[in-house]
């Protein structure tokens, strides 16, 4: 018999949330398995990204369970990693932004150097690998928190609307390396408001409203004859 | 996380500096417990550099009140007590906690006073009838109140004249807690009569209007001991090297060294090892 | 007044002439104060970025006791102190009263609260911005205090700045564990309260100048560095 060696599928079984008295996730069973970038839509407060951080682990479900495929390995969850909406930078340079999350994987440190540059290459930032991370742009903070993630090699990336404070511009470059990661073999699953953006990377569409799953289908199946009604709405742009 | 490293390195290593200072000197030492009058007047600033070039042993004078120097000797936290307080210092040789006194020097205290002399005790030479003339016009009179030499000195001539200013103090009788220059700084900025011993007030410079008004009486002699701390009750007591420095106060070339020391050509300290 | 004239003069006439005692014993004081604030970093810094980051009961009351110790009393530290080093004390065999090391450590334990207490504020901030980032990470608590501490080091040295601040200008400790012996533990501080008592105002006023002088160029240095680092770091 062979151990299984994938983390996915990552099965949420009737998974609720509450803080201060809400219930902000009510009640979501899912199974999210390979292949493709997965993408969590759904208007403002719907729970999207306390979904995600459900998932990803920094936060513990009041009901229900979250569980992998494979047992993680308890000193860390090296082989998913997130990227959040406001890029969190370390006050040092750019490269050791993308080394530090590598020395905390318990990567050696002579590896650390050259997988980190080539993260930071690979979103397309070689060049500014001595800066300090903080005083780059919001766009380029957050392709450096990419390659933070990518560089670990992870088999799931989490983002939470990662160009939501992003200029045009900026959104393109981030959505680009977005797009690469996924292609390069990791499981992208993602949340954003933004229809636009949906449009762009999504692969499968998780329609979330209200802390409940309403609809999940293929993209293009989703844009062109939603089921839901809400989902209809939000897609007309208008409000839910 | 490599510069934490190296941060954590410099840490240490500076302590370490910072702990190996005092090795600075590898010289031998002796703690001495004194009083504040000796080194406020100067004394050990001329007479310690002879003792330590003749031996090779430094001094190293803690300063703090009579009462205080005999308890940090009582701890056993100096080698060689040296004060001016013999009822004080009787008690702590019979207490076992000191040995082989010896009187070194003496000089004498003083009543100080503004020019204005609002009790007209200027130029007399009874010191009891001084403090009872200040006390009957209640004029500001500044105390030590602290325990020490000086002030056990004070206390003992207010007890002659008849009487307790510390129980009966009024407003005109102030303690300050503190050593002689402080309380010299007190009395100087309002005008009040003070007892103090002769070499810290020649030595004192902010003087403002305060002057000496009664001197010479034989009452005002104060005399000064030193005795080595008791080894065999505080066994890291440096023996040899207290009572080499004992000896030499005692030998002729130490009582003729105090007797040179003198301060606008006033000798402050006049030996008397040998009964002078 | 007719001291504070004097007084500029006296301290410009030291300064100048680089009188060697008054080398000594800034040096002294330097070397003591530097040293205990040194020692009360490397175990404040990680008491407060410990409690800054962990959870555990009885965390509040920690806070409110670490940010009490602010106001500790220096001449109770230094009794205490005293009374541990003295010969009839428990570490009284290590002979280490009326020595620089035994300033250095009344001074260490009065510093080492306001380290804390600072670096558990600043740390925990930053805390607030970086947790959900380190966690995915997968940083352990030890981990997370390191990385915050590093990151908050610009903050943090105005902490370690008002430490030695309080260490250098403290008279009460190091005048009880040092005794203000000439040559050897006489520092700022106490050579001012000596001259104070011995009434020659402008030299003790002198010495309070150049202390003061001292400690502002050395805030004027860090404040300096750490304007350029921000800048640099953002």
């Amino acid at each position: 018999m062979r151990a299984p060696t994938s983390l996915l599928p990552l099965r949420l079984e009737n998974v609720r949330f509450e803080a201060g008295g809400r219930r902000i996730i009510d009640g979501i069973s899912l199974e999210i398995g390979h292949g493709g970038r997965t993408v969590i839509l759904g208007p403002n407060g719907a729970g999207k990204s306390v979904l995600l951080r459900l998932c990803h682990g920094l936060l513990a479900p009041s009901a229900g369970r979250v569980t992998w495929n494979l047992q993680q390995p308890s000193n860390g969850r090296h082989r998913q990693a997130m990227v959040f909406q406001r890029p969190v930078m370390l006050r040092r340079s750019a490269l050791a932004n993308v080394a530090y999350g590598l020395k905390l994987a318990g990567i050696g440190a002579r590896e650390d150097h050259a997988r980190a540059s080539k993260a930071l290459a690979a979103v397309g930032l070689e060049h500014l690998a001595g800066r300090s991370a903080r005083v780059l742009s919001g766009g380029e903070q957050q392709r450096v928190a990419l390659a933070r993630a990518w560089a670990l090699e992870p088999e799931v990336l989490f983002l939470d609307e990662p160009t939501a404070n992003l200029d045009p511009a900026a959104t393109r470059e981030v959505e680009a390396a977005i797009a690469a990661i996924g292609d390069a073999g990791t499981k992208i699953i993602m949340v954003t408001h933004d229809l636009g953006e949906a449009k762009r990377l999504a692969d499968e569409i998780i329609f979330i409203h209200e802390g409940r799953v309403l609809e999940r289908a293929g993209a293009e199946r989703f844009f062109s004859a939603p089921t839901s009604r809400e989902a209809a709405v939000f897609i007309n742009g208008e409000l839910l | 996380m490599n510069a934490i490293r190296r941060l954590l390195i410099c840490s240490v290593l500076l302590a370490a500096c910072g702990a190996g200072m005092p090795s600075a000197a590898q010289e031998e030492f002796i703690v001495v417990a004194s009083t504040t009058s000796t080194q406020n007047s100067g004394l050990f600033g001329y007479m310690l550099p002879k003792f330590t070039a003749k031996t090779g042993i430094q001094v190293r004078v803690v300063a703090q009140g009579t009462g205080q120097a005999l308890a940090t000797g009582r701890r056993g936290d100096a080698d060689v007590v040296f004060v001016h307080d013999e009822l004080a210092e009787a008690k702590f040789i019979k207490g076992g906690f000191g040995v082989g006194r010896k009187d070194v020097m003496y000089n004498d205290f003083v009543l100080i006073g503004p020019k204005g002399d609002p009790a007209q005790v200027a130029g007399g030479k009874d010191i009891v009838a001084a403090l009872k003339k200040v006390h009957a016009v209640k004029a500001p009179f500044v105390s030590r109140g602290d325990k020490s030499g000086t002030n056990a000195a004070e206390l003992r001539l207010w007890k002659v004249a008849g009487i307790d200013p510390v129980t009966g103090r009024g407003a005109w009788y102030r303690e300050t807690g503190s050593g002689m220059g402080p309380s010299l700084n007190t009395a100087s900025a309002m005008d009040a009569y003070i007892f103090s011993d002769r070499g810290t007030w020649l030595n004192f410079k902010n003087r403002g209007d305060l002057t000496v008004l009664v001197e010479g009486d034989g009452r005002l002699f104060n005399q000064y001991g030193v005795m080595l701390v008791n080894p065999a009750k505080h066994p890291h007591v440096k023996r040899d090297l207290g009572q080499a420095f004992i000896d030499w106060l005692v030998s002729d070339e130490g009582q003729k060294t105090i007797a040179s020391y003198k301060v606008g050509g006033e000798p402050l300290f006049f030996p008397n090892a040998n009964g002078g | 007044m007719g001291t504070i004239g004097p007084a500029v003069s006296q301290a410009a006439v030291m300064i100048a002439g680089l009188d060697p005692q008054l080398v000594r014993i800034v040096a002294l004081s330097l070397g003591v104060s530097l040293s205990a604030v040194l020692i009360a970093t490397l175990v404040g810094m990680p008491i407060g970025a410990s409690i800054a980051v962990a959870r555990f009961p009885g965390r509040q009351a920690t806070i409110v006791l670490l940010n009490a110790l602010l106001g500790l009393p220096a001449v109770g530290v230094g009794l205490l102190v005293y009374l541990l080093l003295s010969r009839a004390g428990p570490l009284g065999e290590f002979g280490i009263l009326f020595t620089p090391a035994a300033m250095v450590v009344a001074q260490a334990i009065l510093v080492a609260p306001i380290i804390a207490a600072f670096s558990r504020q600043a740390v925990e901030d930053a805390w607030r911005e970086y947790r959900e980032q380190l966690d995915s990470l997968g940083a352990g608590p030890f981990q997370a205090a390191l990385t915050l501490l590093w990151d908050c080091r610009f903050s943090l040295l105005t902490t370690v700045l008002a430490g030695f601040g309080r260490a250098v200008a403290e008279v009460g400790t190091v005048m009880i564990v040092g005794g203000n012996i000439d040559g050897v533990t006489r520092v700022m501080t106490t050579a001012i309260a000596l001259e104070t008592s011995k009434g020659d105002l402008p030299l003790a006023l002198g010495l309070g100048i150049i202390l003061m002088g001292l400690v502002l160029a050395l805030n004027a240095t860090a404040h300096a560095v750490t304007e350029f680092a921000k800048r640099h770091y953002g």
